[in-house]
């Protein structure tokens, strides 16, 4: 494995498509299946050319994909709030795109609003092939429902905004703008994500530097809000290995404006797995040596009947990166069909800064 | 604890030397718990299916989109909502011919369908996938499946064109209901791109925020029923079986209550040795309740069962009326849940400790040594009766109250239940007077005697006789209120079915085709066009039937009243006829102005019958029908054949088309069949009241072994002053017969009392129509003689006894005077 396996944590999310729809025993199978061979679909191989505005849209011939976008916000007041907008697609068969409700894509949108006391979350579905969901490279759009992700023209190719993100559900709604000056970070090798074990990989790319600027609503009260934000883009047909129980996820926003993912895969057998990409003020995304990372859990939060690390410390020697990381909300947690904990978090220590904290596969409590 | 098992095995013994009053008891106890369980299950049955049928895809549950003006409209609107954040789930709903069976097939989108319409069960969550992807799944009951002769994986050819997804048992779907994925359904119904309606989700928003025009399309947001179609429009008929099973509980508690009072009168001597035997009253009392719910528990079980079977044997029929009557679909079989038992249970051991109340509070208060009392019955009686003539004023007022002032089918059966309860409060007083002005007329002592014992007999009597009064009451209002509909049912379906053949074309062509053919041959007299479509007004489903312009139509359709001019208004394309059912609940009468959809207003000229539809109806033109509803498929008409041509065109007309019964009809046919239908519909009712009046006869029977009983004291020195026991028994007899003649013939204006409050009240909110009421002096006679006939039964039995009984037996009441 190496650092790669980022795709992980994105892939098992893009499996909610068929936990959410499929249920328990639908998501061993599809896993089962998905962790081998990928009949059909497309191969992601290494030397992909990455074309924008082209491959801001969707890749239909490739099992899965998702538009992810997470950010940490702060009102006038000082006030913090955490931000998630997620869609996701994936292909139930492969082959030519079939017409209307014969279309073999399903999607899936989750959408969330945190803050220190509250966390509004939402889910929804979708068939492609109607008009209800989906996404268009130019003019940019990516929709399911009323939630959009969309280009405000100009849109710089490079840079993939500015882009106005809209989502809503009970007790939430956010209408945010999301403006970069810095070009998309292509992950792994320009873009192709490999995974080492298997020969698995994906095509990854991200855009780390987007500053979020406009309105969110929480229970009837809306307020202005700016802060950094972080989307994810990637797209690949065989996602996830079947040994694993589960991940805990962390991107940061470092105060001296360096950007670092980090990841620990759980293992079957108890063993755990770290990778992690640090993006320099430079732009460019090294991959972290998996013995560099340490990932600690120091306190436990019991949350919808599961006992959920939400405190953390965390360090990268190879960079003097030494954290503890604490949540905004330590209850940010979505009870969608798939469930997970999902929510912006604080680092203090060496460094400063924020980020998002992704955890799932945590049970039952105890 | 030993001291109350020794107590209860003396009581205990008294059943086993009178085996026949244990047999009585039980019977009591059977007959009511059976009549009201079957009754219980039948209609839980029922409401489970409509629940199945509900709950398939906000059959009434969800608040629903539809386009008022067409039977379909694009799924951009669903695209469109869906996208302005509206939670609206798409439905593609037809019907299909599988095996020369109609069915209905639903198309729904599972990703986007709210989990509260209740599709969980319909769509495992666990089978989207192959529900989704081809070749995709048809789900339908196990019983449709059976229906159609297929097993799962089949694959049904529909139409000769299209063939469905693999066939998937599923036992929450209501039978005849096919589910397959909307892309399916608008394969197979060849509707590319539309939807018959939107389901709404869970959402805050309001009818209100909906947009005006939705990608083209007016759509109407139609609120969530609290109850189905299908439970509203049959909810008189279960009302209907409900009543008729608390009446025969009712009865059944009557024989309990003679049968322990019996028991407790001969088992008087025993409670007092015992009491006498130190046995504290407080344990006696105990021991007593125990022994009453151990026999109300066994009858009770019994009963159940009997229950039981009663229902599975009814099914068949009830099935079959709410299948014609309101097109809803009964499983065969019958399943029963935990709670019917229970219920049952708790029904029969309430029912038990209730009738045995005021033997149980008599006992209690039994005192240790009393003395033999020389009746003072006179003055009790008089004050009894003037309590018993109090309330039944009270609930004759309350019934006229709930007449002036109720406005519902319930305030109908209350007016109902009041007026039979008035009445048979108000039988002794009656009974009482009337015996009284016969004993004014009496010349002699025996004759004086034989009044005033009546009299006195009365009080234990009464409560039999109630229930005789009751039963016949009811078979009397029943039965007219049935004859008078059958009568007018039949002159109707005379008027209604007025052409000669029906035909229904599978499809438009295939309608063109079969005209061009009728109209090449020269033995039709003519063809008269109609069609039928479908719209919501007020949220409740009206149907819409185009009439021909044709002289069958003017001089036969049953018109209840009408302009003069009538008839060719409506042929001109702006008025209408209106059922009277829809005329009733929107109020509409000649003269008023009705809107049908957007554009389309029309003048009500006439109000017509249409019984036994639960749906609305309008008549218009059919010309104005396919130029308002242009997709209204032209597949339906009537002909007019001379007789001796009917069976050649029949014949002809199914050998060129191919057509099945469920096309091509005659005239003959469809009437055999709606009368079929409405038969079957009142053998359930026929079939209970039958049981009512045999279990009323049972109460009757059991009263007199009470009181024949009770009664030797007085009867004994009769038998010393020298009158034979033949006499003596044919006197007891007379006596009888006097009182349930004069009973049964109280019945009978009460009867038809009952007759008009059922066809001038409950009919009337229950279906929707009044009917002309009609008395039948035969049918009256008929049952006069029944009630006689099972007085004369349940007498003879005790007056043989009487008869027969050995003069020792009498002598010894003058020892034993208690």
């Amino acid at each position: 494995m190496n650092a790669d396996r980022a795709l992980s944590r994105r892939g098992f999310a893009a499996g909610l498509l068929w936990l959410g729809l499929g249920g328990a025993r639908a998501l061993a199978q599809g896993f089962a299946g998905l962790g081998g061979e990928a009949a059909g679909f497309a191969a992601v191989t290494p030397g992909r050319k990455f074309m924008f505005p082209d491959d801001f849209g969707a890749h239909p011939d490739f099992r899965i994909e998702w538009w992810y976008v997470t950010a940490n916000l702060r009102d006038a007041d000082g006030v913090a709030y955490g931000v998630q907008w997620t869609l996701f697609r994936q292909a139930m068969a492969p082959g030519p795109q079939r017409e209307g409700w014969d279309n073999q894509q399903v999607w899936m949108g989750h959408a969330a609003v945190t803050s220190a006391a509250t966390h509004r979350f939402a889910e929804t579905f979708a068939r492609g092939g109607v008009g209800q969901a989906g996404v268009i490279a130019a003019p940019f759009e990516a929709w399911i429902d009323a939630w959009r992700m969309a280009a405000l023209p100009p849109l710089s190719n490079a840079a993939f905004a500015p882009l106005r993100l809209q989502a809503a559900g009970e007790g939430f709604g956010y209408d945010l703008r999301l403006d970069a000056e810095r070009p998309l970070v292509l992950q792994g090798e320009g873009g192709y994500s490999r995974k080492s074990e298997r020969g698995q990989a994906s095509y990854y790319y991200s855009q780390p530097y987007f500053t979020a600027t406009g309105h969110i609503t929480l229970d009837g009260r809306t307020v202005a809000v700016s802060g950094p934000a972080w989307l994810d883009r990637e797209w690949s047909s065989q996602p996830l290995a079947a040994d694993q129980t589960g991940w805990d996820w962390l991107s940061l926003h470092l105060d001296g404006g360096d950007k670092v993912m980090l990841f620990r895969l759980r293992q079957a057998d108890g063993g755990h797995y770290f990778a992690g990409n640090w993006i320099g003020s430079d732009g460019r995304s090294v991959a972290l040596a998996s013995n560099a990372i340490a990932m600690t859990p120091l306190g436990f939060t019991e949350v919808a009947g599961r006992r959920v690390p939400t405190q953390w410390r965390v360090a990268v020697a190879s960079r003097g990166l030494a954290v503890d990381a604490a949540p905004l909300n330590p209850r940010s947690f979505m009870a969608t069909s798939f469930p997970y904990w999902e929510g912006p978090i604080v680092v203090h220590g060496s460094h400063d800064g924020v980020g998002y904290l992704e955890m799932t596969g945590y049970r039952d409590a105890g | 604890m030993r001291r109350a098992l020794w107590v209860l095995a003396v009581l205990l013994s008294h059943w086993r030397r009178h085996p026949l009053q244990l047999a009585t008891l039980l019977v009591g106890l059977i007959a009511a718990t059976a009549l009201w369980s079957g009754v219980q299950a039948l209609n839980q049955q029922a409401r489970l299916s409509y629940d199945r049928a509900a709950a398939l895809f906000g059959g009434a549950r969800t608040a629903m989109l539809i386009d008022p003006a067409h039977a379909t409209f694009t799924q951009a609107a669903f695209v469109a909502l869906r996208r302005a954040g509206w939670p609206v789930s798409p439905v593609l709903e037809g019907r299909v011919e599988v095996g020369g069976r109609s069915l209905r097939l639903i198309g729904v989108e599972p990703v986007t369908l709210p989990p509260e319409t209740a599709a969980g069960p319909a769509v495992g969550r666990d089978d989207l996938h192959a529900f989704v992807a081809p070749p995709g799944r048809t789900l339908a009951a196990p019983e449709t499946l059976r229906d159609l002769g297929l097993t799962a994986g089949a694959t049904p050819r529909i139409d000769q064109s299209a063939e469905l997804p693999p066939l998937q048992p599923q036992p929450h779907l209501a039978p005849g209901v096919l589910v397959v994925d909307i892309g399916v359904a608008q394969r197979v119904l060849g509707k590319p791109g539309q939807v018959s309606r939107l389901l709404v989700g869970n959402t805050t928003r309001s009818a209100r925020e909906l947009p005006e025009s939705v990608a083209g399309t007016r759509l109407r947001w139609v609120a969530p029923d609290s109850e189905t179609d299908l439970a509203r429009l049959t909810d008189s008929f279960h009302l209907n079986l409900t009543a008729f099973g608390l009446l025969s509980f009712l009865v059944g508690l009557f024989i309990v209550n003679s049968a322990i009072g019996l028991a407790f009168e001969q088992r008087r001597s025993t409670l007092r040795t015992l009491r006498a035997c130190g046995v504290s009253a407080r344990l006696l009392n105990v021991v007593v309740v125990i022994e009453l719910v151990s026999i109300a528990l066994v009858g009770g079980l019994v009963g159940l069962v009997c229950g039981y079977v009663i229902a599975a044997a009814l099914l068949p029929d009830v099935a079959a009326s709410l299948r014609g009557l309101y097109g809803a679909r009964l499983p065969g079989t019958l399943s029963l849940r935990p709670q019917w038992w229970f219920a049952g249970i708790a029904m029969s051991v309430l029912g038990a400790l209730a009738a045995a109340g005021a033997s149980l509070i008599r006992m209690a208060r039994l005192p240790l040594l009393a003395a033999a009392q020389p009746d003072a019955w006179r003055r009790a009686q008089r004050r009894w009766l003037l309590r018993q003539g109090a309330l039944a004023a009270v609930m004759l007022i309350a019934a006229v109250g709930v007449l002036i002032f109720g406005d519902s089918l319930l305030a109908g059966f209350a007016v109902l239940a009041a007026l039979l309860l008035a009445a048979a409060l108000a039988l002794p007083v009656a009974l009482d007077g009337a015996l009284q002005l016969a004993a004014r007329g009496a010349r002699g002592a025996l004759p004086a005697w034989f009044w005033a014992d009546s009299r006195q007999q009365l009080p234990g009597l009464s409560l039999a006789l109630m229930a005789l009064l009751l039963a016949l009451a009811v078979n009397v209002g029943v039965g007219t209120m049935v004859r008078s509909f059958s009568v007018t049912f039949a002159r109707w379906l005379d008027g209604r079915l007025a052409a000669d053949i029906y035909v229904s074309a599978a499809n438009d062509t295939q309608a063109i085709e079969i005209r061009r053919w009728l109209a090449a041959r020269t033995d039709i007299d003519a063809v008269l066009p109609g069609a039928r479509t479908e719209i919501r007004i007020g949220g409740a489903p009206v149907e819409i039937t185009g009439v021909a312009d044709h002289a069958t139509y003017r001089d036969n359709w049953p018109l209840l009243r009408a302009t003069a001019d009538g008839w060719d208004r409506l042929h001109q394309g702006d008025a209408a006829f209106v059922s009277e059912q829809l005329s009733r609940r929107l109020h509409l009468d000649v003269g008023d102005r009705l809107r049908i959809s957007g554009g389309w207003s029309v003048d009500v000229v006439g109000v017509y019958a249409d019984y036994g539809n639960p749906k609305g109806q309008i008549a218009v033109g059919v010309d104005a029908l396919s130029r308002h509803f242009p997709e209204t498929p032209q597949t339906r008409f009537g002909l007019r054949v001379a007789p001796e041509h009917l069976a050649g065109v029949m014949a002809a007309l199914r050998e060129a088309f191919h057509l099945d019964a469920r096309q091509l009809a005659d005239q003959a046919t469809v009437k055999a069949e709606s009368k079929r239908i409405f038969n079957r519909t009142f053998a359930v009712t026929a079939a209970l009241n039958t049981f009512t009046l045999g279990v009323a006869g049972v109460a009757l029977l059991t009263s007199l072994l009470t009181l024949s009983g009770s009664r030797l004291p007085q009867l004994a020195p009769l038998w010393a002053i020298g009158l034979t026991r033949r006499r003596l028994a044919a006197i007891e007899l007379m006596k009888t017969m006097v009182v349930a003649f004069v009973t049964a013939l109280l019945a009978l204006p009460l009867g038809l009392l009952v007759a008009w409050c059922l066809i001038a009240v409950v009919n009337v909110k229950a279906f929707g129509w009044r009917l002309p009421f009609q008395v039948f002096p035969a049918q009256l006679l008929e049952l006069l003689g029944i009630a006689m006939l099972a007085a004369l039964l349940a007498t003879l039995w005790p007056v043989f006894k009487l008869a027969r009984m050995q003069p020792a037996t009498l002598i010894r009441i003058f020892a034993n005077e208690r």
